[in-house]
């Protein structure tokens, strides 16, 4: 119970520190992250719930970039309509990014916050990085 | 290249602040509107239409490509359409209408499309990558190692450190020294479009040279075509030309090392009335003139089929001398696939978040009040609701130091004095305002904010003592406790 936090006590938290997960570039340019455990996070959480939310981004991420049917389809009616379509309609990725904005959200307030943790969408860090910021637990102490 | 460049809280700006009165009343707009993101934007580019527009800075060359196809086409239309029309077919026209729309669309989406643009690191990321950088065996005395080899589809890439963004760059990312900014997939940075090219518009700048081969190409197999025939109904070509007025020779005007030829034109038409063989002479200038954008065209069509950029081209990346095994790791050996990849892929929204509203005013020498929450609020409130959860704790991540040094001995008295401490702290941020490290300070109030959403009683503090009342003692207390832990960045100095 001391533990637990939702998301509202954590605005009365103190940031500890950020952990930053860094993209994994050895299947090429696509958006991918690693899933290798960060040290900072191994009091806090089970590693295997840390990697299967990885996971599920990635796979996210895959979708969205994915060469498909779909995504062709797209493509070759945007270059026909010279691309103005683009200002028209919201592209097969942007739908794809909601969706992931919202489980990084369902992920933060299911797992993430009752830890004291805060998942950062990568989309406000322009794709670089996934930001876990360490907030102090107030019932331990400062640490 | 530690970031702290955070200066000392300056005394004289807490003088300068502490004249303002600060506005009692949170239902009346202050004079300072809030700002959005395009208007902090470090790079150098131009923004217009509020964001929804880029330029690089450097565009001077745009307006005479848009001129120069303007005026081509339009004397085309003019002067060879009649004639054709009546002679040939309607059809005439109306192909070169469309590739004449394709050109223009494309061209000025090239130009007005955010390139693939990286945010640069916050202070907070940039930090952990130094860290990592120092941690990685390298005594302090010697500068660490800017590069960082990773393995693409078992192939080794070097990513470099970009001192600019303050991050490893991207694998096929470059930093353009033009609009200061990486660009992701940077292609080159195109003259005549005014902008990057580079993973988002590659496309676009495709479309664009491609159709304006056919365009150019058409209007001078149209021009060669209305010569004949005239030439067929008078006695000879000769006196065809003198029929014809003086200026349609500008028709072949193109783009990319053009300009030299335009002038050369100009210079033709005008004495070709005096002398019908420089015409002759113009039509084998035009005739290269189309070679070479229909060359541009080739190239850039092998660069999509090999998934090559121009710049990976240039400097022979994965060039064959390097050995036999080094090939492009981003390929996929298939000229369609490829071609489909480039052209037809998806393509990620804009990084860079040209239209969201920064937490608040940060622009060095500005002090906003309190006052402006209400705007933020009344403007945002559908997004602070939805997303307000998520921003709001972001905001208290991002105050990590700054709330320290924000949140003097005595909160809740003196108003004005912590209102000049967020403005000294804001009016001494560098030149190029950090995302964070100034606008951090100023985050609090979205905290005080949707606060105000959550409780009646939170909102009444809000709207009477507006300015910098921290909601609840628990709140302030936790800040005050907060010391610099693992704060990376610690560029200020507290004021306890």
């Amino acid at each position: 119970m001391a533990e637990t936090h939702s998301l509202q006590d954590l605005r009365q938290a103190a940031v500890a520190s950020k952990v930053f997960v860094q993209r994994d570039y050895t299947s090429g340019t696509i958006c991918r992250f690693q899933t290798k455990f960060p040290a900072e996070l191994e009091s806090r959480i089970d590693k295997q719930q840390f990697e299967e939310t990885i996971q599920t981004l990635n796979n996210l991420y895959a979708e969205a970039e994915k060469l498909g049917g779909r995504s062709y389809l797209e493509g070759c009616l945007a270059c026909l309509t010279a691309y103005t379509i683009f200002l028209c309609m919201e592209t097969h990725y942007e739908k794809v990014l909601k969706k992931i904005a919202k489980y990084i959200q369902e992920q933060n307030e299911k797992i993430y916050a009752p830890l004291g943790l805060l998942l950062t969408d990568p989309i406000e860090r322009g794709l670089r990085v996934l930001e876990i910021t360490i907030f102090e637990d107030r019932s331990i102490g400062s640490r | 290249m530690k970031n702290c460049e955070y200066q000392q809280i300056d005394p004289r700006a807490l003088t300068a602040s502490t004249t303002r009165t600060p506005t009692p009343s949170c239902g009346r707009k202050s004079s300072h509107r809030l700002r959005r993101k395009w208007e902090v934007f470090p790079g150098k580019n131009r923004f217009y239409c509020d964001g929804r527009i880029m330029l690089s800075r450097q565009c001077g060359v745009l307006p005479m490509t848009i001129c120069l196809i303007f005026i081509t086409s339009g004397l085309f239309f003019t002067f060879d359409c009649p004639f054709l029309v009546e002679h040939l077919t309607i059809f005439i026209p109306v192909i070169a209408g469309v590739l004449f729309v394709f050109v223009v669309v494309t061209l000025l989406q090239t130009s007005f499309t955010d390139p693939g643009i990286l945010p640069r690191a916050l202070p907070d990321e940039a930090a952990d990558i130094e860290k990592q950088i120092d941690n990685s065996g390298s005594s302090t005395y010697r500068p660490p190692p800017r590069t960082k080899e990773i393995l693409i589809n078992d192939q080794v890439v070097k990513l470099k450190y970009c001192f600019t963004c303050k991050m490893f760059r991207p694998p096929r990312t470059s930093h353009c020294s033009l609009c200061d900014n990486c660009v992701e997939r940077f292609d080159h940075h195109c003259p005549w479009v005014g902008n990057c090219v580079g993973k988002r518009n590659y496309r676009f700048f495709y479309t664009f040279i491609v159709s304006l081969s056919f365009l150019t190409s058409f209007i001078f197999g149209c021009v060669i075509t209305h010569l004949t025939l005239r030439s067929q109904r008078v006695n000879g070509i000769i006196q065809a030309v003198q029929e014809t007025p003086a200026r349609y020779p500008f028709c072949f005007t193109f783009m990319h090392l053009h300009i030299t030829l335009c002038i050369w034109q100009m210079i033709l038409s005008l004495i070709c009335t005096l002398n019908p063989s420089c015409t002759i002479a113009e039509l084998v200038i035009c005739f290269f003139s189309i070679w070479s954008i229909l060359g541009l065209s080739g190239f850039h069509t092998y660069l999509v089929a090999s998934n090559l950029t121009t710049n990976e081209d240039i400097k022979g990346s994965w060039s064959s001398k390097r050995g036999e095994e080094s090939g492009n790791p981003y390929s996929y050996n298939n000229i369609f696939t490829n071609c489909c990849m480039v052209l037809c892929g998806p393509v990620p929204p804009s990084l860079i978040d040209r239209r969201g509203f920064l937490p608040s005013d940060d622009a060095p020498g500005t002090v906003t009040s309190d006052a402006d929450l209400p705007s933020f609020m009344a403007k945002n409130d559908p997004n602070m609701c939805t997303q307000g959860t998520k921003e709001f704790l972001e905001s208290v991540a991002h105050s990590t130091v700054i709330q320290s040094t924000c949140a003097p001995g005595a909160p809740k008295t003196t108003p004005v004095t912590q209102e000049g401490v967020l403005g000294t702290i804001t009016v001494s941020s560098p030149s190029r305002p950090p995302p964070t490290g100034c606008t951090a300070c100023q985050a609090q109030r979205p905290i005080n904010t949707s606060c105000s959403q959550r409780g009646s009683k939170q909102a009444d503090l809000h709207t009477h003592n507006p300015t910098i009342r921290l909601p609840s003692p628990p709140y302030t207390f936790n800040h005050r406790t907060l010391v610099l832990s693992d704060a990376p960045d610690v560029g200020f100095i507290p004021l306890h």
